[in-house]
């Protein structure tokens, strides 16, 4: 009560100025631009598309069902549909986005796009060093600027990205299997016009 | 050799001051004092500066600046650069003129005060024989300027960080004089150069600073307390208290004259903490005799670093008082004690040599400080609590 | 308001106020260094003594009401991150609580104890955290607020490990949690627990026993328990007044009566109690944790059926509180049969607990009135919504 509660004060900042010199734990700075600490696999930023294969324009796997337009809080992505199709990753033809915008200023990384699309289009990325000078157009992504590969997928979330891949591998094994089947039976049946629409059920979930 | 060393820059002025003519000589000399205390102190500043936000740094965990120069040293070059180059606004309807000068008087005034300190052997500007009564009329000067700037500024925080300025600054005054009374009583003068040789003196290797006797201790921690609330530092700076008042008195200062405000506050914590350390620490004299060796003026500025850290620590460590605790504690703690002090010190004079005015004069400065701080803590119901749970 | 502008830069800065004198009218904020962002206090001074306080609140208004209203139940997870982005997690806990009972939606137990963990594990760094800032307030240059921020940074880290996000976390989901909490996080977590009783010794080291914190902080800001009681006032604030009112022990939501726990209660009502309330809390938030930490089961982290969007509730409504690190927070939700709800009503901590500001801060100094302001524990982003 006369000083002691003081000195101790004292004492403690002294323990914390000698500890900075000679333990980690009481020196946390990481010079940022320089060192950088890894960012652990579920951290998050903002949305990208994924896209298999090399051409970004064939690989992407959004079939614009406009699931995430619909869901996103903020409101923040614009689909359109385009009017022709293209075959998916299974070899069936859908529908792909014609344009496909994300206003990454508006985004606020909720990740519930990710989690409500079916077709494990779109994903969380973790760059976050989107500094731009061009407040409108700069941070207003198209397709082009969201689409990233399945190798950068691979890289930053290795284990989610896996479980994808082997989930997709799976329904696309199934989907040949089954278009392998149906095949077989309308070679048997000498019906090839059929040959479409069972594949149709094999849409993967 | 170290006689040499010790007196360099004495010998090296009279040298330069022996190339002119006889009577421009003094004009010279004084000249050439003025201009070495004009480039020490704001380059110890510059110093002081760069350890504050260093030591406070590691306090915190943080590293403190470190991108300009090699761990950060030109700092404070940067930060002089930046002050020099911003726009200098003044608020449309401050009073132009005051607000100008404020700033100015408190480099003015707070340099001032450097004349009389010696900062080495031989080596005081103005050897003067009632020098800390200058000492202190040069720094009462500074609530002058303090208050110009809250007052021209019309801005409300800076009127209230003016007011508790002048309040504060005037209270700590009284028992800032007092405790360095307690000196004058020992040596019996009030000039500083006597003061310093009064303490450079040795029994078995040990010096005769006056911390090292009962009520020289009481009155350097009162004197430190006293200086702390003088130079506005944490934990006792109210007036420019960031959380309550933004800025305090130079809330409406920016660019070069927020920089003369900055580097006033600290060549007056350096002043403060040399007159200090001349007071009490014995000056320019050597901790232990064998130590004599060393220059004595590299004593002086090693005890105003070593004050300086002191002032940084406390202020990454304490939360600062309100301003009525601040004058409780100026008028009704520190001023008795002082004043208490003050008998002491008579006494220790009158009892003569031998351990008995030791164990008295300790004992009765123990006995106030104890039954002083358990009652004033006391009457105002301060203490540790404990407390009860529910389950 | 007819003045020009130059009358009004000459105007004198005090105000005439019958049988008061001259008296000082200062606006602080929302430009203010410890206004904890955009809130004005209109303070009437009588030199440094507090004569009248008006709190403006608004600033920061961001219509979440409105928001919640016409977004889906969903949707609406990641505004609530927003509201005190200090402790999202309490935050998505307490509407994911509102939605599971209007729908009602069972949790599975290992869901339950992750939700308490890392309540807890919030709490914690909220509580540090405002200690670190009351001290700011007096005037500590920071030291406290950087020791706080050092612990925290270990529990965002495992915040943004296992959510993908530090501070907006959305995280829980109706009937669980979005996704399941690894050994390696449940032994991250222990890490943490073991390693934080150290830091609250040291942290009670540098400023239980300090005299100018006491003298601070001991005897100012009293509010009386009856005033607490009757202005709605929860959380630490409430208990630092000495009412024994603790949602986790009132309402057993989750599994909180499976955990052995004391609730520390004040006896002043000051600055001081509402310091140590929180010091003690954090401590016993600590037990929470190990027993927590000990006892989790295997299982499923969400309930499986459990509809997680698109869903409409039958219509009715249902209040959903917890007691999150600042106090009482609810959520009220009407639904009309819709895919949003009818109403969306939250209750707001710290805004309640902000309206006693004023009687507070009557009669104290100036200076006291941001020490004040800080000890009451508010983020504006919930005050305004």
């Amino acid at each position: 009560m006369l000083g002691e509660g003081l000195l101790k004060g004292l004492g403690e900042t002294a323990r914390n100025f000698a500890g900075s010199f000679v333990s980690k734990e009481r020196l946390t700075t990481v010079q940022y631009p320089e060192e950088r600490e890894p960012l652990p696999e579920a951290s998050r930023a903002f949305p990208f598309l994924v896209y298999d294969g090399a051409d970004w324009e064939a690989g992407l796997r959004c079939v614009a069902c406009q699931i995430c337009e619909k869901e996103c809080p903020p409101k923040c992505i614009y689909i359109e549909k385009s009017k022709d199709k293209k075959p998916d990753y299974v070899g069936k033809p859908q529908i792909y986005p014609a344009k496909f915008d994300i206003d990454i200023s508006v985004c606020m990384s909720c990740q519930i796009c990710v989690e409500v699309c079916p077709f494990e289009a779109i994903k969380m990325d973790n760059q976050f060093e989107l500094a731009t000078d061009d407040r409108f157009g700069g941070l207003l992504y198209d397709r082009k600027e969201l689409a990233r590969s399945n190798e950068y997928y691979h890289k930053i979330h290795p284990t989610e990205a896996a479980e994808v891949d082997a989930r997709l591998a799976e329904e696309k094994a199934k989907a040949e299997e089954k278009a392998k089947a149906v095949a077989a039976a309308a070679a048997a049946k000498a019906a090839p016009a059929m040959a479409a629409k069972p594949a149709e059920g094999a849409q993967p979930q | 050799m170290t006689n040499m060393l010790d007196q360099v820059f004495v010998l090296l002025k009279h040298r330069i001051v022996g190339l002119v003519p006889m009577p421009v000589q003094p004009i010279l000399g004084a000249v050439l004092s003025v201009v070495a205390i004009l480039a020490v102190f704001p380059g110890l500043f510059a110093i002081s500066v760069l350890l504050e936000r260093k030591g406070l740094g590691r306090m915190q965990n943080r590293i403190g600046p470190n991108r300009v120069g090699p761990l950060g040293v030109l700092q404070p070059v940067a930060d002089g650069i930046k002050a020099l180059i911003k726009e200098d606004l003044v608020p449309y309807s401050a009073d132009h003129v005051v607000h100008f000068l404020a700033p100015v008087v408190l480099v003015v005034v707070v340099f001032m005060g450097y004349a009389v300190l010696p900062m080495g052997r031989n080596m005081t500007f103005v050897p003067m024989d009632a020098g800390l009564l200058f000492y202190f009329a040069m720094g009462a000067s500074a609530e002058l300027s303090i208050f110009m700037a809250g007052w021209s500024s019309r801005n409300k925080y800076s009127l209230l960080g003016a007011m508790r300025a002048v309040a504060q600054m005037i209270s700590y005054e009284v028992p800032l004089l007092l405790s360095s009374v307690v000196i004058v009583m020992m040596t019996g003068s009030l000039s500083l150069d006597k003061i310093v040789e009064v303490q450079n003196q040795y029994t078995w290797g040990l010096p005769h600073w006056f911390v090292f006797t009962p009520m020289g201790f009481a009155a350097f921690v009162m004197f430190a307390i006293a200086a702390t609330a003088e130079t506005n530092r944490s934990p006792f700076d109210l007036p420019e208290g960031e959380s309550e008042l933004v800025a305090g008195y130079f809330t409406e200062y920016s660019g070069f004259k927020f920089a003369e405000f900055f580097l006033g506050e600290y060549v007056a914590m350096l002043s403060i903490s040399g007159l200090g350390a001349t007071l009490f620490l014995g000056g320019w004299s050597a901790p232990l005799e064998i130590l004599n060796v060393v220059p004595s003026w590299f004593w002086f500025f090693a005890k105003i670093m070593v004050w300086i850290c002191f002032y940084i620590w406390m202020r990454g460590t304490f939360p600062r008082l309100r301003q009525d605790q601040l004058m409780n504690f100026a008028w009704k703690f520190v001023l008795p004690m002082t004043l208490l002090n003050l008998l002491v010190a008579g006494l220790w004079r009158f009892m003569g040599e031998g351990w008995l005015r030791w164990v008295v004069c300790s004992a009765i400065l123990l006995a106030a400080y104890v039954l002083g701080g358990r009652i004033g803590m006391r009457s105002k119901k301060f203490g540790p609590r404990s407390y009860r749970y529910a389950e | 308001m007819s003045e020009s502008l130059l009358e009004a830069w000459n105007r004198p800065p005090t105000i005439e106020v019958d049988g008061e004198g001259e008296l000082l009218e200062v606006a602080m904020g929302p430009h203010h260094p410890s206004t904890h962002g955009v809130f004005r206090m209109d303070v009437v001074l009588d030199g440094e003594r507090v004569i009248k306080l008006k709190p403006v609140f608004g600033y920061l208004h961001r219509n979440h009401e409105q928001i919640g209203q016409t977004v889906g139940y969903l949707q609406m997870m990641p505004y609530t991150d927003r509201l005190d982005y200090f402790c999202s997690l309490t935050n998505n806990w307490a509407y994911a609580l509102a939605v599971e009972k209007l729908v009602g939606q069972a949790v599975p137990e290992r869901a339950e104890y992750i939700r308490v963990i890392l309540a807890e594990l919030t709490r914690i760094q909220n509580h540090a955290s405002t200690i670190g800032f009351l001290t700011q307030e007096m005037g500590a240059s920071g030291t406290p607020l950087m020791y706080a921020f050092r612990e925290r940074e270990k529990i965002l880290d495992l915040f943004e490990s296992l959510t993908g996000s530090r501070m907006m976390c959305n995280y829980m989901r109706f009937g669980g949690c979005r996704v399941d909490m690894t050994e390696a996080h449940l032994n991250a977590a222990r890490k943490i627990v073991t390693g934080l009783p150290r830091f609250i010794d040291e942290f009670e080291n540098l400023l239980t026993s300090n005299e100018i914190l006491m003298a601070r902080s001991q005897g100012m800001g009293v509010l009386k328990p009856d005033l607490a009681v009757n202005a709605g006032i929860t959380g630490p604030m409430l208990r630092a007044s000495g009412v024994n009112y603790d949602i986790r022990k009132v309402d057993h939501y989750g599994i909180y009566d499976r955990f052995s726990f004391r609730v520390p209660l004040g006896e002043h009502g000051d600055i001081y109690d509402r310091y140590m309330v929180r010091v003690l809390e954090m401590r016993e938030s600590l037990k929470i944790l190990e027993q927590a930490l000990k006892d989790i089961p295997a299982g499923p982290f969400i309930d499986p059926k459990a509809k997680i969007r698109g869903f409409k509730p039958k219509p009715g409504e249902a209040y959903g509180r917890i007691e999150a690190p600042k106090g009482e927070l609810g959520f009220y939700l009407i639904s009309d049969g819709g895919t949003s709800p009818y109403r969306f009503r939250i209750r707001p901590p710290s805004f309640i607990n902000l309206t006693v500001l004023e009687d507070m801060c009557i009669g104290q100094n100036v200076a006291d009135v941001v020490v004040v302001f800080g000890s009451v524990d508010i983020v504006l982003g919930e005050v305004d919504r």
